[in-house]
């Protein structure tokens, strides 16, 4: 497409495998007889535990208080009965308590005409505080609580606001549906955030790959008469990146070390801007989210509206089962996501795909020395030598890897995808941070 | 849910560019495929008795070496075989076999091993083991075998086109105004092919075109057993270039900045002046064209950055035009590819990038 926009340098083009989910409606996922509900589903702290074994819960009664600024609360997303309280491991490898619930009951909400709640005359800090109650975090996999990103600084101003449609992860398509099939619930998602947070502009960040959606939302836009730029951007990972996403439309760049508010930037997430629609006009806690299950070994792959805590397993039951042995089980995108082992994993907040994908897919080989290629350096968007920033944090020489930008790595995984060596590159840097975050005290 | 099965977890990212180190390193050996089966057709069956001998000498030592040193067999990722075949392709084809059996075993064991291996040697493990052997057997590695496409059915062994130019120009009086006519009035043998070719060239570009610049291009001459036919080579680079396992960087500032120089002061030789140099006759002589696409290009030796790649090729251009022009071999490729790889940290070192949201000033080093 002539005229689309991007970042300067770096990058790479995965195949981004999209067509077979882009064309699937979305749909209600089936909703799963024993839900797993950890706390710990955003950065920050975990939420802290509200309710005892034997409680009884209703759809969105909390389950898990806020327990700090960078935090989020958690809801039940089904009625029923708290059956244990236990750790169990995330999709992210990580640890957390989790709330077990087993579903038993009325729905308050599903099956029932919502009452839509008059937003309007809401002032912006009773919105943020809307927005807070519901445990509304960043869908696109960061999970960065919404209402601390949309308490501007002092001193600082919002002056873009973004809506970040790129969906540059490859098979994932959960965003684009959206923009096709609720083009008018984002908008007005799109305009309770332009009254919490005013900003002078706002601009939807799309990637060319995907046409319709960019149709769509022109046309809603000015059918609605808003003031919103769409910006068609080149299909090239990772267009989504926050830092790349305001670089490509404005052309200024994030400083290091900084947050896009320094540059008067505010970015979220398409999904994001639809649960912050539910959460205020409906007043509905986040218990749901989208999730694309997808990959070769898929049956019949789709774009699911998902209970949080339902396990991968169902998800990909739901979808006709695998249709060869993935080789991989991946939960998020399969630039960033992680390969898990056990189909018991449940969907959180920040997942966004379920992928079951092939060795064809995956192109895994045996790891060798690196050989200098260069090619990550290519790949690289934030211009940094990931060959030798590995070497240096591998020889813990953490000073030294500072010195060099590790800290300005996006954790995109460009870099890994492109290595020949198969050098876990991300990994590194991922271990480096927390040991220099660690030693920094 | 059927649990019976094992699944890979790694960390992300989950997919990957199909490009492997084995990949790379097989792909570069079957572009370098052609020019080697034409190796066999013109200088004979024993040129594929040469390859076998300097390929499995190489594979044997890496094996030996890796499991001295504890580590798995690396066999599968054809680093081993691909320097096995540069070092055949870089030998005369008459050469008694224990010598490439010693130039595969300086290569991997001296050159590749001590330094820790693949990815660690500074220096091109192939070239390295070439200029070993040439400088420790130099009768052996500058005699010459004739193609048989050749007309010089009396002649069996001859001198390589730059050592005959090179020797023959000690106290040249003649009047030859550049190296093809230089062949020409000293009797150099030519193909049948050759001579239609010139008259089809003569037609086009007028009578003063001297014969030759055929045999060069295909690989009618004598050389080395892989790197006579710079256009079976040119075929394979331009595959590598196309699935850009190699870039354009370095085999183009390399042939550019060497062409240039050799165009500006090559017809010196031949009291011919200024600008007056002949660039494919030096272009398609010699390994150039092999040492240009496939050994200057070797990844672990090379610069990382492409900045680096084009200071690194232009450096090796001047060395070679320097050595092959003004020194005292006829070639200059393996010395001038060696030379910069000295060179190759202290490039990385000065090409910096300036990392997103930092201001100039600061950047990371390459």
């Amino acid at each position: 497409m002539k005229g689309t926009k991007t970042y300067p340098k770096g990058g790479v083009h995965p195949p981004d495998s999209k067509s077979r989910s882009e064309h699937k409606a979305l749909k209600n996922a089936l909703i799963p007889q024993i839900l797993t509900v950890p706390l710990a589903q955003h950065l920050g702290k975990p939420a802290e535990i509200a309710v005892q074994v034997g409680d009884e819960v209703r759809e969105g009664t909390l389950l898990g208080k806020s327990s700090g600024f960078i935090s989020a609360p958690v809801h039940s997303p089904v009625p029923g009965k708290v059956k244990e309280i236990r750790d169990v491991y995330l999709g992210n490898g990580l640890k957390s308590p989790a709330v077990i619930i087993e579903m038993e009951g009325e729905f308050d909400r599903s099956g029932k005409e919502q009452e839509r709640h008059d937003w309007r005359g809401l002032s912006g800090e009773e919105l943020l505080q809307l927005i807070s109650e519901s445990g509304i975090v960043g869908l696109g996999g960061a999970t960065f609580p919404t209402h601390v990103k949309f308490s501007i600084p002092k001193g600082k101003k919002a002056e873009l606001f973004v809506v970040n449609g790129v969906e540059c992860e490859p098979y994932l398509t959960i965003d684009h549906r959206l923009m096709l099939e609720k083009t008018d619930e984002l908008l007005e998602g799109v305009e309770i955030i332009q009254k919490i947070i005013q900003p002078e502009r706002i601009a939807v960040g799309i990637e060319e790959n995907k046409p319709d959606a960019i149709e769509v939302m022109e046309k809603r836009i000015s059918e609605r008469g808003m003031n919103i730029e769409v910006v068609p951007l080149e299909l090239k990972y990772p267009q989504g990146d926050e830092k790349l996403l305001i670089k490509a439309i404005t052309g200024q760049e994030v400083p290091s070390g900084g947050l896009p508010i320094d540059i008067g930037a505010v970015v979220s997430n398409a999904g994001t801007v639809y649960s912050i629609y539910e959460a205020v006009v409906f007043r509905k806690p986040l218990i749901e989210r989208f999730v694309t299950v997808s990959g070769g070994a898929i049956k019949d792959p789709s774009n699911l509206k998902v209970r949080i805590g339902t396990s991968i397993g169902d998800l990909i039951e739901e979808c006709g089962g695998f249709s060869e042995v993935p080789e991989k089980i991946v939960v998020g995108g399969p630039m960033t996501g992680t390969a898990v082992y056990d189909l018991d994993t449940p969907v959180i907040k920040g997942t966004s795909g379920v992928l079951a994908l092939t060795s064809k897919e995956v192109k895994s080989s045996r790891r060798t020395a690196c050989l200098s290629c260069g090619r990550c350096i290519e790949a690289c968007p934030m211009g940094l030598n990931p060959t030798i920033l590995f070497k240096l944090v591998d020889h813990l020489k953490y000073d030294e890897s500072l010195d060099n930008g590790l800290m300005d790595c996006r954790e995109c995984g460009s870099c890994g995808f492109v290595c020949p060596a198969r050098i876990p590159l991300v990994q590194g840097f991922k271990l480096g941070k927390r040991m220099a975050r660690k030693k920094k005290g | 849910m059927e649990e019976k099965q094992t699944r890979l977890v790694e960390a992300a990212p989950q997919i990957h560019h199909p490009d492997s180190t084995a990949k790379i390193m097989w792909t570069v050996s079957l572009c370098l495929a052609p020019a080697g089966i034409w190796g066999v057709y013109v200088f004979g069956i024993r040129v594929l008795a040469v390859l076998g001998v300097s390929i499995l000498s190489a594979m044997l030592a890496e094996y030996g070496m890796a499991r001295a040193a504890g580590r798995e067999n690396p066999l599968g990722d054809g680093s081993a075989f691909l320097t096995g075949l540069l070092i055949g392709y870089n030998l005369p084809p008459a050469i008694p076999y224990h010598i490439p059996v010693l130039a595969s075993l300086f290569a991997i064991v001296i050159v590749k091993w001590t330094f820790g291996g693949l990815g660690r040697n500074w220096m091109n493990p192939a070239l390295a083991g070439r200029v070993f052997v040439f400088f420790s057997w130099t009768g052996e590695m500058t005699n010459w075998t004739m193609p048989r496409t050749m007309d010089a059915a009396d002649t069996v062994s001859g001198a390589s086109v730059l050592g005959f130019i090179k020797s023959g120009l000690i106290d040249y009086q003649g009047s030859a105004r550049g190296p093809m006519e230089f062949l020409r009035g000293s009797g150099y043998p030519q193909s049948s092919a050759d001579v239609r070719a010139t008259e089809w060239l003569r037609g086009i570009f007028g009578e003063g075109v001297p014969g030759g610049y055929w045999d060069l291009f295909v690989g009618n001459v004598p050389g080395s057993l892989g790197e006579v036919s710079a256009l079976l080579l040119l075929l394979g680079a331009a595959y590598l270039l196309y699935r850009k396992i190699i870039t354009w960087e370095i085999p183009v500032s390399y042939l550019l900045s060497f062409s240039l120089l050799v165009w500006i002061f090559g017809g010196f030789d031949f009291n011919a002046g200024i600008f007056s140099g002949d660039v494919f006759f030096h272009l398609f002589s010699g390994g150039l064209i092999l040492g240009a696409f496939y050994m200057a290009t070797d990844m672990v030796t090379s610069p990382l950055s492409r900045r680096g790649m084009l200071i690194y090729g232009v450096g090796v251009g001047f060395f070679t035009f320097l050595i092959r022009i003004y020194g005292s071999f006829p070639e200059g490729v393996s010395l001038a590819i060696i030379l910069m790889n000295i060179f190759v940290p202290m490039i990385n070192r000065y090409s910096t990038r300036r990392i997103f949201g930092v201001a100039e000033e600061k950047g990371s080093s390459v």
